[in-house]
């Protein structure tokens, strides 16, 4: 983990990031003051390289890089803790996810195997237009080299029944694709930026 | 009979089939109408959110465009993943910054709709005290802890339902059925791991953990979910959780569904009891002439 320099913060100040976060989020992030009450409630501080509060604190300080690259973005399940308890009603579970597009869109994204997951239950459902629970594993444990991953659960749940082994298709299958190739187009066409060069070799959904 | 536009989303077709069934059974009992949208599609779930949001709203939308054509006014998703995405759906055509897109993808608005958990629609359109005069099978003598989960009641303005801290509607459900709610469960809504029971197995050890480990020490035997991840992290992966923390715990984990089905007195098997990964057996044992009180510690008799 890169820990930012704070004897030259100002050196890697980038106010238009500010900006950016407050217009995709729709928050108001200078009524942060720092109180922690977001890291207290967030039980996934003990995972996290950055606690959110320091997020928060970041990104009013317009850390761009380390902020897109930290883990704490991708770690963090939008379970609406911090949102909930905010005194000032920033809603910060929203700004973490702000976060996790723009690092996607920056393609620095720092755990690559939690987007391998997210990319391949997109597929699935790009694909068959449901996610395929059975199929969707096999093929995020190869990618994500973790071949055995739940593989414990298996026998029981042949034995319950549980588990399918034939996707179930959506008859207008075609529609829904349409929708994720019409959103892709416009992702980076919108903003009529140059597409980053990705920083991990993973493929784009 | 209330006529009710259903989306039971992808878990409700797999791993949380019994969900599907008991739901189903339950809302027939209260003369509910379940309509299932026809061809519905997945919401796009946390993924489709982390990577666009008008990706998740437009997926989630075609569902509810589709109950809108049919002549619906209420969907009612059991599933508190894909009702949030439902809600920012709804959110993204209603704002005027974003409607033409939404409705360009969608193929029409979905103003009107009302949006509620399995949970709300049981709490509001049947309530406590019309479960109490239905029930055929008393749960008298059974302690059973409510768990709620991170987004049934969250973000507040968005769930509008409910207390987003310590919310009741579960607890009330439940004491209907005769069966005691341990008081001041302190993890009603905190996270059980959410998706990263694949990604990282050991959050789900831990925090799910010592969702199992208060429920225990709080006298429970079971503890009743209304979401089919916190379902399957606290039940499926209870093993896992067994070898993570180097304990023991055996707490048969019902879908709220299934436990207001039994005390209809809808026979277990087609609750779909028999699909719980830790038999819940135990639930079905009389205990009419026990106070379930007693059997906390600390509670009435014990104190």
């Amino acid at each position: 983990m890169e820990r930012t320099n704070t004897l030259s913060i100002q050196q890697s100040r980038d106010s238009d990031f500010i900006r950016e976060v407050e217009e995709a989020s729709g928050q108001n992030l200078s009524k942060c003051y720092q109180c922690g009450n977001c890291m207290a409630s967030c039980v996934y501080t003990f995972a996290y390289d950055y606690p959110v509060t320091q997020i928060m604190r970041l990104i009013q300080l317009g850390q761009k890089d380390t902020v897109l690259k930290s883990s704490a973005i991708w770690l963090c399940a939008n379970c609406q803790a911090c949102t909930t308890r905010c005194p000032n009603n920033i809603d910060v579970a929203q700004v973490m996810e702000t976060l996790r597009i723009m690092s996607r869109k920056e393609h620095t994204v720092s755990l690559p195997d939690i987007q391998a997951f997210y990319d391949e239950f997109l597929r699935s459902v790009k694909t068959f237009g449901r996610v395929f629970e059975t199929g969707l594993l096999p093929v995020y444990n190869m990618r994500a080299k973790k071949p055995f991953t739940d593989l414990d659960l298996a026998p029981r749940l042949l034995m319950k029944g549980k588990l399918t082994f034939f996707p179930a298709m959506v008859k207008q299958r075609k529609k829904i694709a349409e929708i994720f190739e019409v959103i892709k187009r416009d992702r980076f066409s919108k903003e009529g930026k140059a597409r980053p060069e990705p920083l991990s070799s993973q493929p784009d959904i | 009979m209330k006529r009710v536009a259903y989306y039971k989303g992808c878990s409700l077709e797999g791993l949380a089939a019994e969900y599907d069934r008991s739901t189903r059974m339950v809302c027939e009992a209260f003369g509910i109408e379940l309509v299932e949208i026809p061809d519905w599609n997945c919401c796009g779930s946390t993924p489709a959110h982390s990577y666009d949001p008008l990706l998740s709203a437009a997926l989630a939308g075609r569902n509810l465009a589709i109950a809108a054509d049919n002549g619906c006014d209420m969907v009612m998703s059991p599933c508190p993943g894909c009702l949030k995405s439902l809600k920012g759906a709804q959110e993204t055509c209603e704002d005027p910054a974003q409607r033409k897109a939404f409705v360009d993808l969608v193929g029409r608005d979905v103003d009107g709709l009302k949006t509620v958990s399995l949970l709300q629609l049981l709490y509001e359109e049947v309530g406590p005290q019309a479960l109490q005069k239905a029930v055929r099978r008393p749960l008298t003598g059974h302690v059973l802890v409510p768990y709620y989960g991170c987004l049934l009641t969250r973000p507040a303005e968005k769930a509008k339902f409910d207390d987003p801290e310590n919310p009741i509607s579960m607890d009330r459900l439940i004491e209907a059925t005769g069966a005691t709610v341990p008081r001041d469960f302190p993890y009603k809504t905190e996270c059980c791991g959410a998706t990263y029971g694949v990604t990282r197995n050991d959050f789900v050890g831990k925090l799910s953990g010592r969702i199992l480990d208060m429920s225990q020490g709080l006298g429970a035997e079971a503890i009743v979910v209304a979401c089919p991840l916190c379902q399957q992290n606290l039940d499926m992966r209870q093993d896992q959780i067994n070898k993570y923390s180097k304990s023991a715990f055996h707490l048969p984990v019902p879908y709220i569904s299934q436990v207001i089905g039994l005390a209809l007195g809808i026979e277990p098997k087609v609750l779909g009891l028999d699909k719980l990964c830790v038999p819940a057996d135990i639930l079905l044992e009389d205990r009419s002439g026990e106070d379930g009180q007693a059997r906390q510690p600390g509670g009435v008799a014990a104190g």
